[in-house]
This record gives C-alpha cells, structure tokens and sequence, in this order.
C-alpha cells in the first residue's frame, strides 16, 4: 500500500510517488497535444468569419424558412433511389461477407496461415475507407449514378459485416460443432447443422444494423454523384436554393428516423 | 404402441415454418422479390460504360501495386496532419462534452427534465449524417479545419453520450447504492460508485470513436471542412490513380494502426 | 466388438492424457469408465472416434481399424458410433425434431439434409424414438424450451437414430439432479439391452455407476487401475483410483439408495 509521511505520520495515498509523477506526466502530454492541436486549426481558422458566424447562421436560417413544400414532388423518385442503393448494396454485401467471414473466423477457416490474412486484409480494408471515398473511386471507373452508389454501399458494407460476422462464428459452442461432427456428418453438414443455426441469430441483427446505417450513408453519396437525394441536396446547395435544402434535410430526417425505428422493431422481433 | 404415435408414422416431416400463418408468409415473400425487381429495374445500368471503367479499374488496382507517395508529398503530408489533428481535438472536447451529457442521460441518475434534454441533444446529433452537418458548418463558418473540428465533435456527442449511458443504465445498482449508504453526496457518489462500473467501457468506446473520427476526417475534406478528403478528391479527378493508391493505403495503416493501439489499451483497462 | 490397443494421447502442451491403454469390449456389454477429472476419461472416449486425435495407438471397430482412416471413411465410421454429451450437446436453436434427425447426417447427401428432406423411414424412426423417451409431443419444440433430463433424452435420441453399434456416452448426467440421472442412466441402459448395444459409458459418480453397469474401468492419470465387475469395487480399489478418503460411505449409499428405488 502506498504511504506518505506527513509530520511523522503515516498517512495513505492512492498512487506511490512514481506512480502519481507518470500518471500526471501523461495528462500533461496529453494537454500539450491538445493544445498543439488546438493551436493549428486555430492557425488555420479566418476569425473574422468565426465572429460574423451567428449573423450568417441567423441569415441561412431566415432564407431557409419556411421550407420549400411543394418541391417534395420531386423528391420521390430519388428517395426511392437512396432506399435502393441501401437496401440493394446491403444484400449485396452480405452475400459477400459470410464466405468472408467463414474464411476470417479461427475455427472454420481453411487455412490460417494463407487464407485468414486475405480475408482479414478485406475485412479491414474494404471496413477502413468511407462509402464516400468509395463512391469517389467508383464514379471514377464506371461513371455517376445509382449504380455506383450501390456499390459504393456494398464494398463499405462487406468489412463492417464479415468483421461482426466472424467475431460471432468464433464465439459459438463447439460442443454443439461437436456433437454434429460425430454422427458422421461432412464438412458442409457440420456447417449447415452445427454452425449456422448458432450464428443466425447474429447474422439477422447485424444485416438489419448494417441497413439502417446504409440508409444514412446513401442519402449523402449523391453530393459526389453516386445517385439519391444527396444529387438534389447537392443541386439545390449550388444554387443556394435553400428553402430547398431544409426541405431535403428534414426528408432525410425523417427517412433516418424511420429506418431506425424499422430497425428497432425487426431487431427486438428477432431476439 | 400408442395411438399418437400410430397417427404420426408415415407422414412426411417438415420443420414448423418461421411464420406461421401460410398468406402472411407468402404476402412477405412476394412482396419482398416484387421490391427486388422493382428496385432492380428502375437501377439503369449503362453497360457500355462500365466496360469502358473495367480499364480504369484495373489501371487502379494496378496502381495499389506502385503508389505514389512522392509527387504530391507536401499536399499528402499537410492534409493527413490535418487530418489527425481534427481528429484529436474533435476526440478531446466531443469525449469531454459526451461524459455530462451521458449521465444526463441516463434516466437512473438524473432527474426527467435534465434525461429529456440530453436525450434530445443525443438524438439530434445520431439523426444528422457527419457530412450534412459539415456542409452546414462550412457554410455559416467558412471553409477550413474549424468546421470539421465541430463536426467531428457534435457527432462524437451523438455516439459517446447514448453508448455511455446506456452502460450508466445497466451498471449495477447495488454497488452504486452501498456508496450512497455511506452518505456520500451526489458528486462523491457519481465519483466512487458510478465512474469506476464505466470507465473500462468509456475508454473502449473512446478509442472506438477515436477510430471513426479519423476515417470520418477523410472524407470532410470534400465539402471543405478540412483533412486529407480534398487532396484525395483532386487526385481523383485529375485520374491520378496512385496518389489516390498512396493516400487510401495510408489511411488503411493508421486506421489498422489505430485498432491495433485501441486493442491493447482495451486489453489492458478490462 | 470394440477394441483398444496401446491408444496414447499425448497433448501439445506435453500432458499425457492416455498412457497405452489396452480394452476389448464384447458386443452388447455396458462399461462405465471412472476416475478423477483429468484421469483422461473423456479423451479416450473421443479417442475413439477421432474428435480427439490419439497420438498413437490403434481402435478396432469390428473388423476395421479407425485411426488410420481417411475423413470420408471415418465419417462412415463415426455413423456406428452413437454419442451422447455431458451438456447435452443439441443444436439449441433447432427444433427437437431437427436435433434428432441431425443423427442421420451421416446417411443422407447434403441437399437433402439441408432442406429437411429426410427418407421417410428416418422421420418414422425418429418418431419411434422420441415416443420410447416420452418426447413425441416435444417435436416441434426448440431444443433450447426443454429442461435438463428432456434435453438429454434427445440426445439420446440423436445417438440411436444412427443406428449404431457402440454408445459413447460421456458424462451423461453431470448437470442433472439426482432422480433425473438416475432415470437417464436407466434409460440409457435399457435401450442398450433392446438393441444388444455395447456402450462406454464415462461417469464420475461411483453409486450411480454401480448400480447399471455389468463391468467398470478405473482410470488414473490416463492408465487403466481398474476392471472388473461393479461388486469388486472395494474401497482399497477406490482408494487406488481416486486416493485416500472414506469410502465405505459411498459405497453404502449404494445400497441405501437400491433400497429407496425399490420402495418407489
């Protein structure tokens, strides 16, 4: 137990004279990075836009109210559009994910050695790179449209879902693998019996969290291209249209409180 | 041989269906192929030019294999440090601003009014996507890091604070009671009874959302909030396949880097 | 019928789980293997199938010698050979139905299996068996609604729809209370005299054994100390297996217990 001496007499403390010195040197550091940071995008900040903020803040508001309403006309077909690229791009990306996952999880992969890092480097490369920059690449190679977008979604998607795939197949009880295995089933059987119906349950939650947040991120992929309500956004953005542009945000509100509420249900409905 | 036994033998088996009024299973299913079709569709697809992308793709792929870190290494070089600076102070402040907001939170330590307050600053936070708020943010404070600064920071509120109290919500009660059994007073209790049931999980999800700001940080760049997003944007559309290699397989790194670091410190507080 | 000879399982980390063991089981016999946790009980019955790979050593079921096989004859192997597990073991999300039909995975191709399209004598049997342990109302059931006993009834179930020639049964009533033990040890026991069924049967409870089994193994520190027919199970012995402690308690038991059964 650490002990000071105050006066003579023993008096307990927490830490021990080291322990308390590192412990306060690393707040220390930790404080001078801050400020450090602090200090560059300070450096890098125009102040007297920052101090006429609340004046422009007051006037976007002012232009941006009341919504244009009768602009929703137009707004269905690309909202239809952004619930496909999700929907679409997430059942794309889970097909891809579960041989993924299979491959990546330590008790079913073939190969630890030369299949698990291929897999893993998917996993965390595919999971690294926002569906944004995606799109980017994607708008590059085969053009703007939907079609990027759902593809933009799906190879984002394939990590995300291998990655929370894999962690729950290396959880499952071997016994039940187990048990399986010595009736005499083949490889496929011990996979269809053993281990599928353990991880069903995961696999159900992850795909149905995985679409609500694909919902969120296929209404912004229009701003580079990609096709959804992000090419209005970005449209009306342009051309400072901003009764438009609340409009459009608070359809996007309103899409991603429903998608997180659909979400909710079908979750609580499977487990 | 029993009769129950009797009437079951020789039919067939087949295992009891998942929902199990037969026109609402089919209604589902129907409905979900017609959706399939529909959504499949209204996706037009231009054939002819994606066969022409298969060249760029594969000059992309190519150019994974011979990145480019030299020619643009001084906008490669400020945009990442950019990048991470965003990243640490948006962690700092949006961390520092979530654990208050996170007790407010939880409804068995605040009273109604203050749990529906922070509530709502939760949900407004998790309903807006990073970008819109950035857009936003660029617009009323120019362009530059201050504005993905904030935005990293509202949306670091959103996801700390809601995580963070609802593991306030499930600590366990009777350790937090014996503390308050002993007279201790709202803060002393928080401290001794509450902080040390969470910390474990509140430096977790730190270095989680510490991993997610930075990959969010890539991408603000583009609507001008600062970051490595607008040199990675340029190089694309100057068709500069292996600058853009070089940039995704730094980020690829940090954030491989990042979950590594955020491994072993997890390991070690739990 | 079932025969051992020299099976050693020596683990990576150099414990040696089975030291040369030598048994010859005849056909139909019920054998119980004691002996402490760790004296190797449990690798040896999965030495025989192979879940646990002997280091060396040789298994003879009938005519065929089992550690040399390859995967796919040792699936048709493992078909004869029926096991039953300490925590059950089921499928938890599937049905009961499913969980005993899963014992004929071994018999049918994998489409079949997979749409649940099992041969009609296989649902029959499957009935039949459900119907013996008292569980045919159960066969809609998820496995994971059942208590203890039922769960391993189907078990038990799962096991003989293979059709097997030998039972492994390991630990078949560590997690169930005293009565319902008792029952699935009975119940295990008599399905193997049905069927002239020979059976391993690995349990840590002495009284429990003595009062099924015609012969009994002692195992310690992977070498057989033991075996003989349950009556000779003398405290000296018990004191060789599992060291010294006072065993004519557990042996009176025994008797206190036969008492107990034969008044209910």
């Amino acid at each position: 137990m650490p002990v000071g001496d105050r006066n003579g007499a023993k008096v307990w403390r927490r830490r021990t004279q080291t322990e308390s010195l590192s412990h306060w040197a690393l707040w220390l550091t930790g404080v001078a990075i801050f400020a450090y940071c602090w200090q560059q995008i300070s450096g890098a900040t125009t102040w007297f836009f920052v101090w006429d903020a609340p004046r422009i803040a007051e006037d976007i508001w002012t232009r941006a109210t009341p919504p244009k309403w009768d602009y929703i006309t137009q707004l269905g077909k690309p909202i239809w559009d952004t619930i496909n690229i999700a929907t679409m791009g997430t059942l794309i990306a889970l097909c891809l994910a579960v041989p993924v996952a299979f491959l990546a999880a330590r008790n079913t992969t073939p190969s630890a050695l030369l299949v698990r890092p291929i897999a893993l480097l998917i996993i965390v490369s595919t999971r690294s790179i926002n569906s944004l920059i995606w799109a980017l690449l994607l708008i590059a190679i085969i053009g703007p449209g939907v079609f990027a977008g759902v593809i933009a979604i799906a190879i984002r998607s394939i990590g995300f879902c291998a990655k929370l795939l894999y962690e729950a197949i290396e959880e499952i009880d071997n016994t039940q693998v187990e048990a399986i295995t010595a009736t005499g089933a083949s490889r496929w059987q011990i996979m269809a019996y053993g281990i599928v119906p353990q991880i069903l349950p995961a696999f159900a939650g992850i795909a149905v969290f995985r679409w609500d947040i694909n919902i969120r991120e296929s209404t912004v992929l229009g701003l580079v291209g990609a096709g959804g309500i992000g090419l209005q956004l970005s449209a009306s953005l342009n051309v400072l249209a901003w009764p438009q542009v609340s409009l459009i945000l608070l359809v996007i509100l309103a899409a991603v409180v429903i998608s997180e509420w659909v979400s909710a249900k079908v979750r609580g409905a499977i487990i | 041989m029993n009769t129950e036994l009797q009437a079951i033998l020789g039919r067939g088996w087949k295992k009891p269906p998942l929902i199990k009024r037969p026109w609402l299973r089919w209604l589902l299913l129907a409905g979900f192929v017609a959706y399939l079709v529909a959504a499949f569709l209204t996706i037009d697809v231009n054939w002819a030019r994606v066969y022409e992308g298969l060249e760029r793709g594969k000059q992309f792929v190519l150019a994974f294999t011979s990145p480019d870190f030299v020619s643009r290494s001084g906008d490669i070089w400020d945009g990442m440090v950019e990048s991470i600076i965003m990243t640490v102070a948006a962690s700092v402040v949006g961390i520092a601003i979530s654990i208050p907001i996170a007790l407010g939170a939880a409804r068995n330590v605040a009273p109604l009014p203050v749990y529906l307050a922070c509530r709502g600053i939760i949900a407004i936070s998790r309903a807006l996507q990073e970008i819109i708020v950035a857009i936003l943010l660029v617009a009323i404070f120019g362009f530059g890091p201050l504005a993905g600064f904030l935005t990293l920071s509202f949306a670091t509120i959103g996801f700390l604070s809601k995580l963070l109290a609802e593991d306030i919500e499930s600590m366990d009660r009777v350790q937090a009671e014996a503390i308050r059994a002993s007279g201790a007073r709202w803060s002393q209790w928080i401290n001794y009874g509450v902080q040390p049931q969470v910390m474990p999980r509140l430096i977790g999800l730190s270095m989680y959302r510490l991993d997610i700001n930075f990959r969010e940080s890539a991408i603000l760049g583009l609507v001008g909030a600062g970051g490595i997003g607008a040199t990675l944007n340029t190089s694309f559309d100057r068709y500069e396949y292996d600058t853009a290699a070089a940039i995704l397989i730094l980020i690829i790194l940090i954030v491989m880097a990042l979950e590594y670091l955020s491994g072993i410190i997890r390991a070690r507080v739990q | 019928m079932l025969r051992l000879e020299k099976l050693t399982k020596t683990y990576k980390t150099g414990d040696q789980a089975l030291k040369s063991v030598d048994l010859d089981i005849p056909e139909g016999q019920v054998l119980a293997l004691i002996g402490p946790s760790g004296a190797g009980k449990s690798t040896l019955i999965r030495c025989i199938n192979r879940l646990v790979e002997p280091t060396s050593g040789q298994v003879f079921l009938g005519g065929t010698e089992l550690t040399h096989l390859s995967a796919g004859a040792l699936r048709r192997e493992r078909r004869r050979m029926g096991m039953i597990f300490q925590e059950y073991a089921l499928v938890e999300r599937l049905t009961v139905m499913e969980n005993v039909l899963s014992g004929r995975l071994g018999y049918v191709g994998f489409w079949r299996s997979f749409l649940r399209r099992f041969p009609q004598p296989d649902v029959d049997e499957a009935f039949r068996l459900l119907d013996r342990v008292g569980l045919l109302a159960m066969a809609d059931k998820r496995a994971d609604e059942l208590s203890g006993g039922q769960r391993q009834r189907v078990g038990i179930c799962r096991a003989l729809i293979q059709n097997p020639a030998v039972l492994l049964v390991d630990e078949p009533t560590a997690s169930l209370d005293p009565k319902t033990s008792r029952q699935i040890m009975r119940l295990i026991c008599e399905l193997c005299r049905e069927r002239g069924l020979a059976a391993i049967i690995n349990i840590h409870d002495v009284a429990l054994a003595q009062m099924f089994v015609q012969r009994v193994i002692g195992l310690r520190f992977g070498a057989i100390e033991f075996d003989g027919p349950p009556k000779d199970l003398t405290p000296d012995v018990l004191t060789t297996i599992y060291g010294e402690e006072d065993w004519e308690a557990t042996i009176e038991t025994v008797e206190d217990d036969e008492d107990i059964e034969a008044a209910e």
